[in-house]
């Protein structure tokens, strides 16, 4: 083999094939990729959930399943609101300004992070990894948390710490607050979420 | 083509039928390359055992994995109750559910050990590069496995644990959340990523191994086997072209290995039928609670295998990050004034590490923790050429590399410790010098493996007879 003569122009259209080859190779997988993709059902999926807080008493959580992901309603306390505005000191984020478009719509964009005072809206899924936290609205001294703790949310998993309007504490590995997610309230106990269009701020 | 081989006419049927099958395959031949006339070094210790007990644990996990196929589910409504289903009306489902499951633990324990054993004996070293590079695709591959197989009873460390780890490719700069949503197929985990972690598990994975798993050991007998001597055998043959300190595989070591596998098959039956949870570390506690997407488990930890690597991803702080740049510009300082290389590398090297401390400073701690958990695995494939001992065998090294050895297994043990405690300000900071540890060790190992005075290694392996 090795006394014959290279063909260069044999050689061309060889190298021209397999490239043409790799460009089909290429056209093939790009649909098997995207068969990788959410698929249409589980796009449609994320439809607006309602919920009746009629019942919900003040210090109570109520969790309902939006997306597949566990949105928590807290009626919260006199007191869990008056605690909020003590502790900005030691949030990462108190003003709720990181990805304010992602995670904070307009209307929650206030000390209570929510349109109504005592009613917080957040999707109970940790910035950090994913896991859903625990709840932890007893103020005071416990296993895993500060002493002058003032009531909030632990994440099990890597101990990220929130407090009771779902903004995360410094120095903790979670890098922003717990989503709030598009809400409205259609009338005084009818909540909807995933849906804001005709809220106001 | 070969030749055409002829039989006497009078040979028994059996030679005659071989004669036929080895004119249209190399039946014969195959058997003698790999096991009547390849040639394994006579000194091998109790170390050399884990290579054939990988390859049976595998076949465990073939076989009780299609049974086990036969009658689950991968469907996020059906699966928890399909295993429940194996475990309580499948007639002798349970057995063959904690054989697969004990499997899993003891192929991780199996290969740690057939690595430690490469290690310790230098069998990574020229000319078995690619044996050892084999070996380290197919531990990835083993993790990925052990990994999607761990979502499929959909219990609740399942999902959790699924959730964590897909949730850790969103870390990635730029295109992270994508990359998460493409793994998943759905905005959290949910059916979609069950089937096709089923998938994956079942089929794709598989299917890698084994060709892996042919390649080593394809590899393997190309150049043949290393000893605890480290010595050549192929230096040393007799009249025929045999090495004189070989033996043959078959009979000699696979009954060696018939006694190793009835010594493991007795643990192995021991765990299914007395400890198949194994006090929670086989299969956790928490996993035999039906996945629940809105409520995470108080603790969740990976299976043990995983949690040293798991340990290094939590390691990773902001604070472990400012750490690392530190060291990155000791060591720029260090190759700026004692490297020596011409200085337009050096301009090059100064460039690199500012740039590598402005990328570190740039991203997330999350991401790095990726990249040391991911680099953890990966600069394992670089041991042939990190190590630079003038000896392969730890027997002819240096006292004190003994230690260093003896220090990492000490180390990788306390952060697998470490990756299965819940987190704490103390177990944070041991797991980072463990994580330092663990990088120094192979990074630094150019420069350590050449100090101390090595033994010379004998001519000859060293063996007695018994």
């Amino acid at each position: 083999m090795s006394d014959q003569q290279v063909d260069s122009g044999k050689r061309t259209w060889i190298i021209a094939s397999s490239c043409a080859g790799v460009v089909g190779g290429g056209f093939v997988a790009a649909p098997f990729v995207s068969t990788f993709q959410p698929s249409e059902r589980a796009r449609a999926a994320g439809a607006a959930v309602e919920v009746d807080i009629g019942g919900l008493k003040e210090g109570e959580k109520l969790t309902v399943e939006w997306r597949g992901k566990p949105v928590w309603i807290i009626k919260r306390t006199a007191a869990q609101l008056a605690a909020l505005p003590k502790i900005d000191a030691q949030l990462a984020d108190p003003k709720s300004e990181r990805k304010a478009d992602e995670i904070t719509p307009k209307y929650a964009r206030n000390e209570h992070r929510s349109i109504k005072e005592q009613i917080l809206v957040v999707v109970g899924i940790c910035s950090h990894l994913g896991c859903s936290p625990s709840d932890r609205f007893q103020a005071g001294p416990q296993p895993s948390l500060p002493d002058d703790w003032a009531g909030g949310f632990l994440c099990p998993c890597h101990g990220s710490t929130f407090d009771m309007a779902g903004r995360v504490f410094k120095n903790k590995p979670a890098p922003d607050n717990l989503e709030v997610p598009p809400h409205m309230y259609l009338s005084e106990t009818r909540l909807l979420i995933g849906e804001d269009k005709n809220a106001k701020a | 083509m070969a030749e055409f081989k002829q039989v006497a006419a009078n040979a028994p049927v059996g030679e005659k039928l071989l004669n036929w099958v080895d004119n249209r395959f190399p039946a014969s031949k195959l058997y003698k390359e790999h096991m009547s006339e390849y040639y394994a070094p006579k000194n091998f210790n109790f170390w050399y055992v884990f290579g054939s007990l990988a390859l049976l644990v595998l076949v465990i996990q073939i076989v009780t994995g299609i049974f086990l196929v036969m009658n689950y589910k991968p469907d996020a409504n059906l699966a928890f109750a399909s295993v429940e289903y194996i475990m309580r009306d499948v007639p002798w489902g349970w057995l063959i559910r904690y054989m697969h499951s004990t499997g899993a633990s003891a192929f991780f324990i199996v290969v740690y050990m057939h690595m430690f054993r490469g290690m310790i004996y230098g069998s990574y070293r020229k000319p078995r590069e690619l044996v050892w590079i084999f070996g380290c695709a197919i531990f990835l591959c083993l993790m990925a496995e052990a990994f999607m197989g761990y979502l499929l009873p959909w219990g609740q460390m399942s999902y959790w644990g699924a959730q964590v780890i897909v949730n850790l490719f969103a870390a990635v700069p730029f295109v992270g959340p994508d990359l998460a949503l493409l793994i998943r197929g759905d905005f959290v985990v949910s059916d979609a990523t069950l089937n096709r972690f089923f998938s994956f598990h079942v089929i794709a994975v598989p299917l890698v191994l084994l060709g892996l798993v042919a390649a080593h050991i394809i590899a393997l007998h190309e150049v043949g086997s290393n000893n605890p001597d480290g010595v050549e055998i192929k230096a040393k043959k007799d009249a025929r072209g045999i090495p004189l300190d070989g033996i043959p595989f078959h009979p000699y070591y696979t009954v060696h290995d018939i006694f190793a596998v009835s010594v493991f098959l007795l643990v192995f039956s021991a765990v299914i039928f007395f400890a198949p949870e194994f006090g929670g570390y086989f299969l956790e506690y928490n996993n035999f609670i039906p996945a629940d997407p809105l409520k995470t488990p108080a603790h969740i930890a990976p299976v043990w295998y995983f949690t040293p690597y798991y340990s290094m991803l939590r390691a990773t702080t902001t604070e472990m990050v400012h750490v690392l740049v530190g060291i990155l510009g000791l060591g720029t300082v260090l190759t700026l004034v004692k490297g020596r290389i011409p200085g337009a590398a050096k301009v090059g090297v100064a460039i690199a590490a500012i740039v590598a401390a402005a990328l570190l400073l740039t991203f997330e701690a999350k991401f790095w923790g990726v990249v040391v958990m991911g680099g953890a695995v990966v600069i394992m494939f670089f041991l042939p050429w990190l190590d630079r001992a003038e000896q392969k065998s730890i027997r002819y090294r240096p006292g004190w590399h003994k230690v260093m050895y003896g220090l990492f297994v000490l180390v990788f043990a306390v952060l697998g410790y470490l990756g299965v405690q819940p987190p704490s300000p103390v177990g944070e900071r041991v797991s980072q010098v463990g994580t330092l540890f663990y990088f120094g060790f192979f990074l630094l190992m150019p420069w350590w493996s050449q100090i101390g005075t090595f033994k010379r290694a004998p001519d000859r392996v060293t063996f007695s007879a018994h």
